[in-house]
This record gives structure tokens, sequence and C-alpha cells, in this order.
């Protein structure tokens, strides 16, 4: 456990502070004592309960996160720093003084307000620390998970704008301008709406299954360019299931795996199949290639892709949705997704 | 050699992009013919091989076989009576090999291709070809930009693996490193030789090399790394080809003209 000691210096002088202000309020009552008694009892008193609770707190193994124990922990440690403190407290103020509390006449009255004092004192400033650590915990949690979502949200950008996919794309458009001006205007149309797709992806979470039908099928309008006769597709998407709302471009990663992983490597290419059914509550998607299949284990981000899906499923549908990914060696790879929707 | 027109062989799998770059050396280089356009490395080789073109244009990305790849086994399998082509390299974007390529002084092209790119890669290669023309060539040089281009696969500086953990049915065998004699890769496996033994392991070679001590394991050809303290003796073939024989066992290993290098009496 790493102790922050500005900290700590920071909590004595608050701790300091709230002494001086109530043995102040100590002397307001009886004013025939001398202010020298409140002052040394209030800052003993106060010192060792703080000692005890602030350095306690790191002995408690689930204050690791938020540095307070969680539950009964915290309860228990600020009711024994509070009797403990006062305990101390007491002692090395009597010895100041050179008298004993315990042993004086009006010992009954006095100590029931000094345990009061010291108790409520206790809980206050517990409450008061408690809430500013609890606060600083929590921004700093905050701080933590937002920029988990923005590294998430580059990585996406960065392997859906894949400089090797984006050049050799804008090379084919390159020739195409000479060559065949109309099909160059209608890959470019492609491409666009592909690049305006992804980028709105980071900000938009659903989209109709039309929707997402049409942006493969801009994808695989540009593969097809590129590859020539080495890629087929087939998307099919039943009339009726269109409107069904699913997370934004959540098979493109699925359907850029088939192509660098399964088909580009194949020397013949082959086909790919995009396929959406509903059964009842379930909605199932799937993609299927027939390349090269998964190997053992698939470098260049494969796992990426399939990952990032699994977490999208995961914060959209919780345990509702699955996915599945059924690879053989030379016989094509097929991941299946199915989601709950409405029947 | 055919000395009139120089030839060329373009190994690119996008049909387009293959198109477009014939096209562009169409204006950039009038003289030159492209005698065959391929789309995968394995048939970039055979075609080489067959058409003995004199400049080389591959793609690094291919299906099969890559650029890279491709070239190492033509520099192997290349006849050594002949020159070898001019080679470059064409890539869409791909950092590290470019690097690589300069680092190596190998010619290199980026898609899209400029024009005004394209004709320095032209001027390069045509003297390239008058130097070769004028007997000044070096294979040597070529086998070394390509050892290069393949990768410092060995690293010195990390601490050498000290175990194979070879599955054998359903227990993991441990084989000390110690007692390896060769590492040859065998499809989707690498094979683990030992005096007597046999192991089958996944991990690539590729993945195994920048593990094991350079000083000790030589790599002598793309698919075999072997334990220079292991080898007997080397001996060359009429068709000017390296064996290695190793001491404990009866195998004969073959060297690729790429590492043939490191064989040279003292």
């Amino acid at each position: 456990m790493k102790i922050d000691w500005i900290a700590k210096l920071r909590h004595l002088l608050q701790v300091l502070a709230f002494c001086l202000a109530i043995s102040a309020i100590q002397y307001a009552f009886t004013p025939e004592r001398p202010y020298e008694i409140p002052l040394v009892y209030s800052l003993f008193i106060g010192v060792a309960t703080w000692v005890l609770i602030d350095f306690g707190r790191h002995l408690f193994a689930s204050s690791a996160a938020s540095g307070w124990p969680q539950g009964l922990g915290g309860f228990v440690l600020t009711l024994a720093g509070s009797v403990g403190g006062h305990l101390l407290g007491t002692l090395a103020s009597d010895s100041w003084f050179g008298w004993s509390t315990w042993e004086s006449g009006n010992t009954r009255t006095h100590l029931r307000n000094s345990i009061l004092i010291t108790a409520l004192a206790g809980i206050a400033a517990s409450y008061y620390f408690y809430s500013v650590g609890k606060r600083a915990y929590l921004e700093r949690q905050m701080a933590e998970a937002s920029q988990h979502a923005n590294e998430a949200r580059l990585k996406l950008l960065e392997t859906q704008l894949e400089p090797h996919m984006l050049f050799n794309t804008l090379a084919n458009l390159r020739a195409l301008i000479g060559s065949d001006p109309a099909r160059a205007t209608d890959m470019l149309d492609r491409l666009i709406a592909y690049l305006r797709a992804t980028l709105a992806a980071s900000r938009q979470t659903t989209h109709p299954l039309s929707e997402e039908f049409a942006r493969l099928r801009d994808y695989l309008e540009l593969m097809a360019v590129r590859m020539g006769p080495r890629l087929r597709y087939t998307l099919d998407l039943p009339a009726d299931l269109g409107k069904l709302p699913v997370p934004t471009l959540l098979l493109q990663p699925l359907v850029e795996n088939s192509i660098k992983h399964g088909l580009e490597p194949k020397v013949d290419g082959g086909s790919l199949t995009v396929r959406a059914r509903r059964k009842g509550a379930v909605l199932t998607l799937e993609v299927s290639d027939t390349g090269v299949g998964l190997r053992p284990a698939a470098p260049g981000g494969a796992g990426f892709g399939l990952a990032q899906v699994r977490a999208r499923l995961a914060a959209a549908y919780d345990k509702q949705a699955a996915i599945e990914l059924i690879a053989e060696p030379g016989s094509g790879t097929t991941a299946s997704i199915s989601l709950p929707c409405a029947p | 050699m055919n000395t009139a027109a120089p030839t060329a062989l373009i190994a690119e799998d996008e049909p387009l992009l293959a198109q477009a770059l014939q096209a562009e050396l169409a204006r950039a280089w009038p003289a030159l013919t492209v005698v065959g356009i391929v789309g995968d490395g394995e048939t970039a080789v055979a075609q080489t091989l067959q058409l003995q073109p004199d400049v080389l244009f591959f793609d690094i990305r291919m299906p099969g076989q890559d650029g890279l790849d491709a070239a190492a086994t033509l520099a192997d399998a290349w006849p050594a009576h002949l020159p070898f082509p001019a080679l470059v390299f064409v890539t869409a974007y791909d950092q590290y090999a470019v690097q690589a390529f300069e680092a190596q002084a190998v010619d290199y092209l980026l898609k899209p291709v400029q024009p005004a790119r394209l004709q320095k890669t032209v001027a390069k290669v045509q003297s390239a070809l008058a130097n070769r023309a004028q007997g000044t060539v070096n294979f040597e040089a070529t086998l070394a930009q390509l050892r290069g281009l393949l990768g410092p696969a060995m690293a010195t500086n990390t601490a050498p693996l000290k175990l194979i953990q070879a599955s054998a049915g359903t227990s993991i065998r441990m084989v000390p490193v110690d007692e390896v004699s060769y590492f040859e890769a065998a499809d989707k496996y690498v094979r683990v030789m030992t005096p007597g033994h046999e192991y089958l392991i996944r991990t690539p070679l590729k993945e195994l090399l920048p593990q094991l001590d350079a000083q000790v394991f030589w790599q002598v050809h793309r698919g075999t790394v072997v334990r220079a303290s292991a080898i007997e003796q080397v001996t060359r073939d009429e068709a000017g080809k390296l064996w290695l024989q190793l001491r404990a066992s009866p195998d004969k290993l073959a060297v690729s003209r790429l590492y043939a290098h490191l064989f040279k009496a003292m």
C-alpha cells in the first residue's frame, strides 16, 4: 500500500482546524474554565482519532479501490477509531495537565460530554473525508472509463479505415478514371457512402437492418472491383426484416474478416454470403465464406474484430445475444450471431 | 537473354491495378514488353522461371505466397548461369516494408502509382539492366538485399528460449533447446528434431526465430534453422547447391542460396 503523504498532511491540518473549532465551542459553553483545557483535550483526542481512522483504513483489503473500507468495515473503523482516539487522547491530555480524568469528582457528566463530543466530531469528520475521497475516486473512475471508450473508438476507426484497404481502393479508382469513368463514379459513390457510414458509426448506436445491409453492399462492391472474379457475394435479407434495429455496422468486422483471412489469401478466391433469418423472437445474422478457414492462430487482428463484435453484443443485449464461430481449415468460416428481436 | 526488347512480368492480384501498371509502363517505357501478368506468388515464380523476363514487378500482398516469399523462392530456383531479373516491389501501404526497401536499396512503387515516381523507377531499372549487359551485375548483392528484406529474424539481445513445449497426444513434452539439432517448417507445423526424436509444434518458424540464440542456431533455408555445432560437413552437388550433413543423424539439409554465404572455408 502506497500512502500519499501530501494528502495525509492536508487531512491533519483539516483535523487541527476542526479541533480548534470544537474547543472554541466548548469554551463558549464553559467560559469559567481556562481555554487551555478544552484546547488540549480537543487537539489530543482529535489527532489520536484521526491517526487511528485515517491510517487504519489502509489495513482493510476492501479499501484498495476507493480508499475506504466497504460496508460494515467503514462503520466499525469509525466507531473503534473514535473510542480508541478518545481513550488515547484523554490519557495524553491527562499527563499534560498532571491529573487523571477518571479519578476526579465530576467524572460522570464530564466523561459523557467528552465522549459525546468525540463521537459526533469523529463521525462528522470521517463523513467529510469519506465523501471527499469518494468524489475523487468517482471522478478518477469516470476519467478512466471515458479514456477506455475513446481508445476503443479510435481502434475501431483505425481498423475500418485500414490504410491498405484505402490506398488499394484509391489505386483502383485512379485506374478506372481513365478507362471507365462511369464505373469510377459508381465506385467513388460507394467509397463515400462507406466512409460516411464508418465515421457516423461512432455516434449512432443502432440503425435498421436494411441500412446495415446497404453499407455491407457498399463495402462488398468496393472489394468486388478490387478482387474481380475472385469475389462473389450474396446478401440475403427477407423484406419483412429490413426495419429491425441492429447495432451500427455490427456485421462489418465479420465481413472484413471473411475477406481478409478467408478469401484474400485463397488463390482462386471464393464466395461470401450474409444472411438474416428470424425464428420466433430470435434474429439470426450469418456471415459465411468459402475461404481458407481459420488457422490455429490467425495473425493480423482477426481476434480484434471478433472481440469487438462480442463486446458490442454484450453491451447492447447483455446475455441475450450470442456469437458462434464455425471454422474448419480448408472449408471456410461461418460466423453466426443470434439476437433477441420483436417476433 | 534477349538483347533487343526488354521484357517484364507483373505479379498483382488486383486485375485493374495490374492493367493500370501495364498501361503506365507503356507510357513510361514504350520499349518494354510485358510478357505476363499473374495474380499469385506461386504462379509468379513458375512464370518467371519459364519466361525469364528482365524486370519483375511483385506486389507484396498476394494470395498464397506473398511477394517477398516469391522473390526468395525465385532466388533459390534461378539458374546460376543467367543474370537475375531486376526486382521492383509494389505495395499500397506497408510502413515496415517501405522502410526495409529503403534500407536495402531495393526499388519499390507505392500504389496508386504516380507517373513521375514510375519514371524514376524506370530510369533505375534501365541503368541496372545496362550494368548487367556489361557483366558488372552482382547476384550476391541481390541475395544480400533479399536477406535484409526477409528480416533481421534472429535477435541477439533478448533472453533465448530454453525449453520447447511440444504437445504429444494429451501430454506436453518438455524438450530442452540444447538437445534440438534443427527446426524445419512443415505446412502448418514446425518439426523439432533431436537426435532420435521428432516433435511437432504449432508456433510458426517466423515467431520461433527471434527467440533462438543467433550464435547457436543458423537459418540455412526459409524453412530450416539448424544448430551450427550439429553440422558435420557441407558439400556442394553438381548443380552448385549446398547440402549439410549432420553429426548425429543421417538427414541431409538443403542450404538456400540466400544463406550460402554462411559457409566458406576459413
